[in-house]
């Protein structure tokens, strides 16, 4: 990917003391907004939306800071909802250890795909994830185990730590917002260590980065497996925290979703999925009674994003108060 | 009756020529990706948004309007190459001095719009387009019988296919469209107009998928969905092919079609996966594609 995408992450490595204080007192307010959420609104949506803001940072991992696009993250989604939800519904495990196998073996078929796909390169890369979820949706599709177009419905929440009852929404919704939170900085760790600045040196100019010693393809399949357990774990998380696990999650429209949602958020920003994600899941909220007119309207979303506002919101305030 | 491997012989030619009747559909669409991908440097991911709007084309024709097949041959691909030339000069014109990425994202939203649109209009319940008289029956080959409309399908895409090819690796025009792939600055210099030439070329590629969605009208049910049902499919055949050789992307398409259609005769469950698994072993054994030259 080229430097035309990316102009507003140059703050982020060398992070003045200003900068630094106004990012934390930023967080902090935040955390505490989200801590206060579920008492003011509706517990379900929150979860809901905190499920696909981790999906949405986890995909800008790649698309954002290493200059990989993605057109399967679905897969992971989704596969990863189908085992967390069969381990709690079928074996009856604890919802901790049931996200943990989910994220496991997410992270398991990020490797594998992953192992495939950085073999291309570009255009190609995001061709040979799409096709290789399209395989993914297949097989569940056919897999006995996932209830086909029925999905799998009315996954029990369970006891965390088989102490605490999580039937009382807001229980869900703090472990929720743990896992996120987890997710989130471990993202935000990742971005600002030595390897982050590997990555994005990738992202800038992967001949050059392979030129001074760097061994890409292992690099990016780092990236990839990360960014795909992440995905894999919001996805469990989604499947306890709704009950559900369907066909949904796992199609090339769901890939195509966390794309516009990182993509209207900000690619290559830290807070622009989370924004990006809770934007796209309230207008499909109250726009759920138009059927396919949704379609469109994500569609049309889409190519004002590409033509007119490619840094997204983020991008776009980072950008404004950069000016200043 | 006579069987192979323990499938009667009937059975196995029937699927073989499903499998070309597909192969051929994969064959025009990636040939047009590839043409495209070679002008404009983007991946059109409304290639099989514009194959379904060609198919519904087609069927309104004769719906509404009582225009036959034969019209709508013409007729359809023309209108979907002019949706084309909107995109072009209206939307892709302004991507080419960004990432390739980018215009993978515009067409797909560009997908989106159009099966959403076709989709609130019509619902998903597929259209039965009424086959032409002169399709009706089959040819009696001796060993098995031939629907007559399967071997128009196959024999048409051929042409359209080897049309193509010869167009551009034989011809001036070619040869100015390969130019231009190379260095537009260049051919620009020469006096040619290469943003024309851009827009012609996608129209002319996205008309090519109008034009298979006209033929794939009468086998299956025109319907929003064909669209993206079909495009997966091809996207992992330009991968096996690589999009760098005209040959090469017809010859992929044709052969991962009767490959498919081989599956569904000795192993059923996994036809729908199977162009799939052969890109990841192609990706395994030889990176850059069958053809591939990578970009």
């Amino acid at each position: 990917m080229n430097k035309t995408v990316h102009t507003t992450t140059n703050a982020a490595i060398k992070p003045t003391v200003d900068t630094n204080k106004r990012s934390k007192i930023l967080y902090a307010v935040l955390f505490a907004g989200l801590c206060a959420a579920p008492f003011v609104g509706y517990p379900i949506f929150l979860m809901t939306c905190l499920c696909f803001a981790l999906f949405a940072c986890a995909f800008n991992l790649l698309i954002g800071f290493t200059g990989l696009l993605s057109f399967g993250h679905a897969m992971f989604f989704g596969s990863a909802a189908y085992i967390c939800g069969y381990a709690a519904k079928v074996w009856g495990l604890t919802p901790e250890i049931s996200i943990l196998l989910g994220t496991i073996s997410a992270a398991l078929l990020g490797w594998v795909v992953g192992w495939l796909a950085v073999r291309r390169q570009g255009i190609y890369f995001a061709m040979v994830t799409l096709a290789l979820s399209q395989l993914v949706y297949f097989i569940c599709v056919q897999a006995p185990f996932t209830g086909a177009e029925d999905g799998m419905q009315s996954i029990p929440r369970g006891k965390l730590f088989g102490l605490i009852d999580l039937g009382n929404d807001i229980a869900m919704y703090f472990v929720v917002l743990a896992f996120f939170v987890f997710g989130f900085w471990l993202i935000y760790r990742t971005i600002h260590s030595p390897f982050g600045q590997v990555l994005k040196s990738i992202r800038e100019n992967e001949q050059r980065a392979l030129s001074l010693g760097y061994d890409v393809d292992k690099y990016k399949l780092m990236a990839f497996v990360i960014s795909a357990a992440l995905a894999g774990m919001a996805g469990a998380v989604k499947s306890l925290a709704l009950g559900l696990a369907s066909l949904t999650d796992v199609t090339w429209q769901m890939s195509g979703e966390v794309v516009l949602m990182t993509l209207l958020g900000g690619m290559g920003t830290i807070l622009g999925p989370v924004l990006g994600a809770s934007t796209i899941i309230t207008m499909q909220n109250y726009l759920s009674g138009y059927g396919s007119k949704v379609t469109i309207i994500m569609g049309v979303t889409f190519v004002v994003c590409v033509l007119a506002f490619r840094r997204g919101i983020v991008g776009e305030i980072e950008h404004r108060l950069g000016k200043k | 009756m006579t069987e192979i491997f323990g499938v009667p012989i009937q059975a196995l030619m029937g699927q073989l020529t499903i499998g070309l009747v597909n192969g051929s559909f994969y064959a025009i669409l990636s040939l047009g990706l590839a043409v495209i991908f070679g002008m404009l440097n983007i991946v059109n991911f409304a290639h099989g948004a514009l194959y379904m709007v060609g198919a519904f084309f087609s069927w309104l024709l004769l719906d509404q309007l009582g225009v036959n097949y034969w019209w709508s041959l013409l007729l359809a691909p023309l209108g979907v190459g002019l949706i084309g030339v909107v995109i072009e000069k209206t939307m892709l014109r302004w991507l080419y001095q960004l990432d390739h990425l980018y215009g993978l994202l515009l067409t797909f939203g560009l997908a989106l719009i159009f099966e959403g649109l076709f989709r609130d209009l019509y619902g998903v319940s597929g259209q039965p387009y009424e086959l032409p008289d002169i399709f009706r029956g089959a040819f009696n080959l001796g060993f098995m019988f031939l629907p007559k409309y399967r071997a128009w399908v196959v024999l048409a895409s051929l042409v359209v296919c080897v049309g193509t090819w010869y167009t551009i690796e034989r011809t001036r025009l070619g040869a100015y469209l390969r130019a231009g792939t190379e260095n537009p600055k260049l051919v620009q210099a020469f006096g040619i107009n290469v943003p024309l030439m851009v827009t012609l070329t996608y129209a002319f590629g996205v008309a090519l998928a109008g034009l298979a969605g006209v033929l794939a009208a009468p086998v299956y049910q025109v319907n929003p969905l064909m669209g993206s049902n079909i495009i997966i499919v091809v996207f992992a055949v330009v991968v096996i092919g690589g999009m760098g050789s005209i040959m090469g992307a017809i010859l992929t398409g044709l052969a991962l079609g009767l490959i498919e259609g081989l599956t569904k005769v000795f192993y059923p469950e996994a036809s729908a996966t199977v162009v799939f698994i052969i890109m990841a072993i192609v990706l395994l054994i030889r990176p850059a594609g069958l053809f591939g030259r990578e970009a």
